[in-house]
C-alpha cells in the first residue's frame, strides 16, 4: 500500500513543534538570558529529562515503528528505498527553506541580528523576545520533523534522540554556527564518513567516530569548515 | 587551614555514624540504602569540583564512575589482584586518561566544552562495547569464589561497605582541601571571569585539566566498589547518560560550590530518588520530578539549598562552606 499522505503530517507535526517551542521557550530557556550559558544549557536538560520521563511513562522505552514504505527505485545493481528518497527530499527542502528565511525575510534577519549583537538589535528596535522565542520554537520544530522523517527509517523509542544529539552537535560545528545550507552538506558528510567506515568496522564505533571529528573540528576549525581560518 | 574548618568534622562524625549505625544491629537493609547515599555524594562532591568549582558544566561526569568500574573489576577478577589495589589502581588510569583528555577538549569554552563532555560518554560507551576482554556489550560477571579473598560474599559486602563510606569522607575532605588552597582560588577566577584569570596569572589551562583530572579518582574508585560489589558491570548501566543528569540534579538542589551542599544534595535526591522508584504509582515520574526540581533550583534558587541558608542566616557562611 502506498501511503504517500504520510507526509503530509509533517505539516501539523512541525505547527505542533512550533507550539511545543514556545511552551518550552517560555517554560525554561526565557528565564536564564542574560544568565550565564551553562544555566541555559542545564534548563533545556532540565526540560529534557522531563520530557523524556513523560515519554517513558506514557509509551514505555521499548521500540515503536512506523509501519509503511514507499515503493523504491532501482538503479542497476542498487536500490534505493522510497521512506529513504522522501526523507532526503524533506531533509534538503526544510534546510533551503530554513537558509531562505534566515538570509531573506525580515524575521530571519532579525534572528541573525540578535544573534549577532543582542543590544544593537534592540536598539533597532527588534524585540530580541519575540525572536528568541520564534528562533527557539523553530529549532524544535525542526527537530521534531526530523524525528518524524527518522521514525519512517528505523524503529524508535523514547530514548532514540540521544544517539542524534552527537551527530547534530558534530554536524553543527562542522557546517559553523548559523548555517543551514552549511548543515546539509556537513549532515552529508557525516553521512559519508559513516557508510564510508561501516563496512570496515562494527556499527557500534561510529559514536567514537563522530566524538573524535567533533573534537578536531572544534580545535582546528572553531568556525566551521567552510570558513577560511583567516577569513 | 583545614584542620580549624567546622566542616572537616562534621564530615568526620558523618562518616562515623554511616559505619556505627548499620553495624550495631547488622542491619543490611539500612546499609545498602546507605551506600546507594554514599555513591550520590561521591558523585555529587567530585561534579561539584568542575561545575561548582570551576565553572565548566560536565554532562559525562558518569564516564568516570563507569570506566572505573571497568577497570577495576578487570583487574580485581581476571587479574586477581588485591580489592583496594585494584580500585586504586582504576582511580589513577582513569585519573590519567581525564588528563590527557583534558588537556585537549578543554581548551573548548563553556557550552563548547560541555557539549564534548556528551561526547566523551558516547565515545566510551562505544569503544567498551566494542572492547573484547572487557565482555564487549555482555560486561563482566564476577563468580561467587571471586569474593574468596574477602572471607566470602557476606563479609566482602561490608568491606566493600566501609570503604565505600571512606571513600565518601575523603570526596569532602578533598572539596573542602581545594576550596581552602590556592589551587582553589585559581579555580574560583576562572569560574568568575577566565580572561581576568588569565591576566591575573592563573595558568587557565594546566588547572582546568588537572581538577578535571582529580575530579575523576574518586568516582573511578567507588566505580569499582560498587560493581565489585553487584557482581557485575555492562557498558548500559556503567555509562548511563542519565545518571549523569542526575548527578547535576543533586549538586543544583543542595547547592553548587559547597562542600555540605554537594553532599547534602546527593544524600537527599538519592533517598528522593529510593522513595520515588518504589513507590508503585510514582515510579514511572521520578524523571518528570528530578527535572521538574532541577528546572526550579535554576530559574527560582540558583544557590540551592545552601545557597537558600546562606540569604537566610548570612552568618551561616562562615562555619556551612
Amino acid at each position: 500500500v502506498v501511503h504517500t499522505n504520510a507526509y503530509y503530517l509533517l505539516i501539523p507535526i512541525i505547527a505542533a513543534g512550533l507550539v511545543l517551542g514556545v511552551i518550552v521557550y517560555w517554560m525554561s530557556v526565557h528565564w536564564v538570558v542574560g544568565r550565564s550559558q551553562l544555566m541555559s544549557l542545564l534548563s533545556t536538560f532540565a526540560v529534557n529529562m522531563m520530557v523524556i520521563g513523560i515519554g517513558t511513562a506514557l509509551w514505555s522505552t521499548s521500540p515503536y515503528n512506523v509501519d509503511f514504505s514507499l515503493p523504491g527505485i532501482t538503479i542497476g545493481p542498487y536500490t534505493f528505498t522510497g521512506n529513504h528518497i522522501a526523507a532526503a527530499i524533506a531533509a534538503v527542502v526544510i534546510a533551503l527553506a530554513l537558509q531562505f528565511f534566515l538570509y531573506k525575510t525580515r524575521f530571519g534577519k532579525a534572528i541573525r541580528a540578535v544573534s549577532d549583537n543582542r543590544d544593537a538589535a534592540e536598539l533597532m528596535g527588534i524585540s530580541s523576545t519575540t525572536v528568541l522565542t520564534g528562533a527557539f520554537a523553530i529549532g524544535i520544530a525542526l527537530a521534531i520533523a526530523s524525528g518524524a522523517l527518522v521514525s519512517t527509517l528505523f524503529p524508535f523509542t523514547i530514548l532514540s534522540g540521544a544517539t542524534y544529539q552527537l551527530k547534530s552537535f558534530v554536524v553543527t560545528v562542522l557546517a559553523g554556527l548559523g548555517k543551514p545550507a552549511g548543515a546539509l552538506v556537513a549532515g552529508v558528510l557525516l553521512g559519508l564518513v559513516e557508510g564510508l567506515v561501516t563496512p570496515f568496522i562494527a556499527v557500534s564505533w561510529v559514536p567514537l567516530i563522530e566524538f573524535g571529528l567533533f573534537v578536531v573540528v572544534l580545535i582546528f576549525f572553531p568556525r566551521g569548515i567552510f570558513v577560511r581560518a583567516n577569513a | 587551614v583545614i584542620v580549624r574548618r567546622p566542616v572537616l568534622y562534621l564530615t568526620l562524625i558523618t562518616a562515623a555514624l554511616f559505619i556505627y549505625v548499620p553495624l550495631r544491629n547488622n542491619n543490611v537493609t539500612l546499609r545498602e540504602d546507605l551506600i546507594l547515599v554514599a555513591i550520590a555524594v561521591i558523585l555529587a562532591s567530585n561534579l561539584n569540583l568542575m561545575i561548582g568549582y570551576t565553572g565548566y558544566v560536565n554532562f559525562g561526569h558518569i564516564v568516570f564512575y563507569g570506566l572505573g568500574g571497568y577497570v577495576g573489576l578487570y583487574l580485581a577478577t581476571v587479574q586477581h589482584w588485591n580489592l583496594i589495589l585494584a580500585s586504586l589502581a582504576a582511580g589513577l588510569v582513569v585519573s590519567l586518561f581525564a588528563l590527557v583528555l583534558g588537556l585537549g577538549i578543554l581548551r573548548l569554552r563553556g557550552a563548547y566544552f560541555a557539549l564534548a563532555t556528551i561526547g566523551i560518554l558516547q565515545a566510551v560507551q562505544s569503544f567498551v562495547s566494542n572492547f573484547d576482554p572487557w565482555g564487549r556489550s555482555t560486561g563482566l560477571y564476577l563468580s561467587f569464589e571471586s569474593y574468596a579473598p574477602l572471607g566470602g560474599a557476606m563479609r566482602a559486602l561490608w568491606i566493600t561497605y566501609y570503604l565505600l563510606i571512606g571513600v565518601m569522607a575523603l570526596s569532602m575532605i578533598l572539596s573542602l582541601g581545594i576550596k581552602v588552597s590556592k589551587f582553589g582560588l585559581g579555580l574560583f577566577a576562572i569560574r568568575e571571569d577566565e580572561d581576568a584569570a588569565v591576566v591575573l596569572g592563573v595558568n587557565t589551562t594546566t588547572a582546568k585539566a588537572i581538577i578535571y583530572s582529580v575530579s575523576a579518582f574518586l568516582p573511578a574508585v567507588a566505580g569499582t566498589l560498587m560493581f565489585y560489589k553487584n557482581g557485575m558491570i555492562d557498558p548500559s548501566i556503567a555509562f548511563e547518560f542519565i545518571a549523569s543528569l542526575e548527578g547535576i540534579v543533586m549538586l543544583m538542589l543542595g547547592g553548587k560550590g559547597t562542600v555540605v551542599g554537594a553532599a547534602l544534595g546527593g544524600g537527599m535526591y538519592e533517598r528522593l530518588r529510593s522513595y520515588l522508584l518504589t513507590s508503585p504509582r510514582l515510579s514511572n515520574f521520578h524523571l518528570v520530578i528530578a527535572g521538574g526540581m532541577l528546572l526550579l533550583v535554576i530559574l527560582f534558587a540558583p544557590g540551592g539549598l545552601i545557597g537558600w541558608l546562606y540569604s537566610l542566616v548570612p552568618r551561616s557562611r562562615k562555619v556551612i562552606e
